[in-house]
């Protein structure tokens, strides 16, 4: 999720003033993070990664077990109440973290490794390859993706959670690809690349070493929108039925809230835990991509204070392609200043 | 035109792309899941019938696979999709005919204004960078996260129960015929509320923020510097000059866009149990009823072709560069 190792080596280590280089160092390697919203995201992310790793050691209860605390509501006993047949649902969503993280993580990388390979060398290779590849990844796009995945997810028995990770991630790679066909058309006639075809690079290390680095954040942010898309389908797929109903995920835990009639029983406990775990991961992975946007193009920045007090008095509201001049002295003494900071 | 011939000529290569990845899917994958249906409703279907689902599923081995290929859309070209398991013995194009209207009026029409509301929030957003209106942007973020049928129980849960005046499942009043008269549109719309604001909420952000990341890139392109400078009016530079060019993108993001809405849309029409094609399919899946998924896959896929194409014509009408050459 970080930029690419390279471009954070390029800030020179220990040249020129002393403690200067370090410091500016340390800060462009925590830049991305440094981003509210990206920050926000991680950290949420990270909680759901614990969770996903030591969720099944530290559920309470089996989440299979029965009980005969039937259908109680949230308690100390039990957090989030239990089921129609005693189960804690607490336990349930603790062990279900794991089946939505990885089935989430496998699509996507999958879906990830495929847009690489198809967008990139439709953008780079142009001409025949390009129109094949690129009508491939329109259709793909425009067929609806999810009718799709239920159909081929029920022709199997009892889909696991493998299968279906293989089948979100073979099927939702076309946005990915789009994107970044539409990038790479635009490297590839970038100076640095024609020298590096001028010295006679091989064309696999021209994508590799010259293109691919500068297309970092863009894959990034195609990872984690095809993991939230991921997460949505495998959930959706556990709730209508379709997927395996003997392991838990989120999705399994709503398949039998609505099965067994939860909301005319009143037992909201059931089916609110599960939809706000699935809400609040999509948020965090939202809040990353987001981040990822603003890091790549700053204007999507939401502006802090947007009306400004001028010089003689009036407010002025701060605009894209607008600069008030605010205060007529002193704002270019302050700029020299900077300036001198900069190249001492 | 050139435009819209090459569109067209792409939507019926996709058509065919789709249709063709519906012969071979339950050829490629292992097991036989409709001979059992089959043997099991042994008597109950007519030889034609069993000849025609042979056909849709690939159970006539001993011909070439071409030869199948080419049956099977002889087939389609009759509108023959074969029988419907769960409402046996409608036939599935049939079965499908009955809830189509339900699908096109509820996701078409929210998908639309979904569209429309979040574009024009957008537009503000973008154009008053800094505003309230960005304030508002985490929480769509939130709620779009949100799976529509989840949020949807919510709803049913919030709003709907014994006495409200919402109803929670159906798409009218039981023991009314559909038709077009005083009892039953009121009644049809009344039902409708619920799903319709559901799609829209989880929808929507979106659009808002796609409109408002283009607003915040146009806006500083130098047109509208001029236009300012040439003492337009706020409102005029807003709206003709920045939020007409910003439009272009999220119109074409919305045509390829659609397969995924309408996919999840779908959902909530099983949650609040809507007669259209997405409750169709759940049955369909539940039931293991091949012909009719299959079935509606096709028809789902040919509709969102239909909108695209739809949406590709108002693109022409927006750029005028793309009538010019």
């Amino acid at each position: 999720m970080t930029i690419s190792p390279s471009s954070i080596e390029q800030v020179i280590p220990g040249q020129g003033a002393m403690a200067q280089p370090s410091a500016r160092a340390r800060r462009r390697r925590f830049r991305f993070v440094a981003n509210a919203k990206a920050a926000t995201g991680l950290a949420l992310l990270g909680v759901y990664v614990l969770l996903a790793v030591i969720g099944p050691w530290i559920a309470p209860y089996d989440p299979d077990a029965r009980s005969a605390d039937v259908l109680q509501a949230p308690s100390t006993r039990h957090w989030f109440g239990t089921t129609h047949l005693g189960q804690d649902i607490f336990s349930q969503i603790l062990v279900g973290a794991r089946s939505v993280m990885v089935v989430g993580l496998i699509a996507g990388v999958l879906a990830t490794i495929l847009s690489v390979l198809i967008g990139v060398t439709a953008g780079y290779l142009g001409g025949a390859a390009d129109e094949g590849l690129s009508a491939l990844s329109n259709v793909f796009l425009v067929i609806p993706a999810l009718p799709l995945i239920i159909i081929v997810a029920s022709l199997v028995d009892q889909a696991g959670d493998l299968l279906v990770a293989l089948i979100i991630g073979l099927t939702s790679w076309a946005w990915g690809a789009r994107v970044l066909r539409a990038q790479t058309l635009s490297l590839r006639r970038r100076d640095y690349v024609e020298a590096a075809r001028a010295n006679g690079e091989r064309t696999w290390r021209i994508i590799g070493f010259e293109v691919l680095p500068n297309l970092t954040a863009i894959i990034a942010s195609g990872f984690v929108g095809t993991v939230i898309f991921a997460v949505m389908s495998e959930i959706t797929l556990a709730f209508i039925g379709i997927s395996s109903v003997s392991s838990w995920n989120w999705g399994t835990i709503l398949f039998w809230a609505q099965g067994q009639q939860a909301l005319a029983q009143g037992a909201w406990w059931w089916f609110v835990p599960a939809g706000l775990a699935i809400a609040l991961l999509g948020t965090a992975l939202a809040l990353i991509n987001f981040g990822i946007d603003e890091f790549v193009s700053p204007r999507l920045r939401t502006g802090g204070r947007t009306r400004i007090r001028t010089a003689d008095g009036r407010t002025v509201r701060m605009r894209v392609g607008f600069t008030p001049v605010l205060a007529p002295t002193a704002a270019p003494v302050e700029m020299q200043d900077t300036r001198k900071d900069q190249t001492r | 035109m050139r435009f819209l011939l090459q569109r067209m000529a792409f939507y019926l290569f996709t058509a065919w792309a789709a249709i063709t990845l519906n012969f071979f899917i339950p050829r490629i994958v292992p097991g036989d899941p409709v001979q059992s249906l089959i043997s099991r409703n042994q008597g109950r279907i007519s030889a034609d019938a069993i000849a025609s689902l042979r056909v849709l599923f690939g159970l006539d081995s001993d011909r070439s696979l071409w030869e199948q290929y080419v049956a099977y859309w002889g087939q389609l070209l009759h509108g023959d999709l074969g029988l419907s398991f769960t409402f046996f013995p409608a036939p599935v194009s049939e079965v499908i005919g009955s809830s189509l209207p339900w699908t096109v009026g509820l996701v078409g029409v929210t998908t639309v204004v979904s569209f429309l509301l979040g574009t024009a929030l957008g537009v503000g957003a973008g154009w008053r960078r800094g505003s309230w209106i960005d304030g508002l942007l985490p929480a769509t973020t939130f709620l779009s996260s949100i799976p529509y049928f989840w949020l949807g129980l919510v709803a049913i849960a919030l709003f709907a129960g014994p006495g409200s005046f919402f109803p929670s499942s159906g798409g009218y009043e039981p023991g009314l015929v559909p038709a077009f008269d005083a009892y039953f549109i009121p009644s049809a719309l009344q039902h409708s509320i619920l799903p319709a604001a559901t799609i829209l909420v989880s929808s929507m952000s979106g659009w808002i923020l796609s409109m408002r990341n283009m607003m915040v890139t146009v806006a500083s392109e130098d047109y509208i510097t001029v236009a300012h400078a040439k003492g337009l009016s706020e409102r005029r530079v807003a709206l003709s000059y920045a939020a007409r060019n910003a439009l272009l993108p999220n119109v074409s993001g919305f045509a390829l866009s659609l397969g995924f809405i309408v996919g999840g849309t779908l959902l909530v029409e099983i949650v609040f149990s809507y007669p259209g094609l997405g409750f169709q399919l759940f049955q369909a899946v539940g039931s293991k009823d091949y012909p009719l998924m299959q079935g509606i896959f096709l028809i789902i896929t040919i509709s969102v072709l239909v909108a695209n194409l739809l949406a590709d014509v108002a693109y022409l009408l927006l750029d005028p560069r793309t009538r010019k050459s």
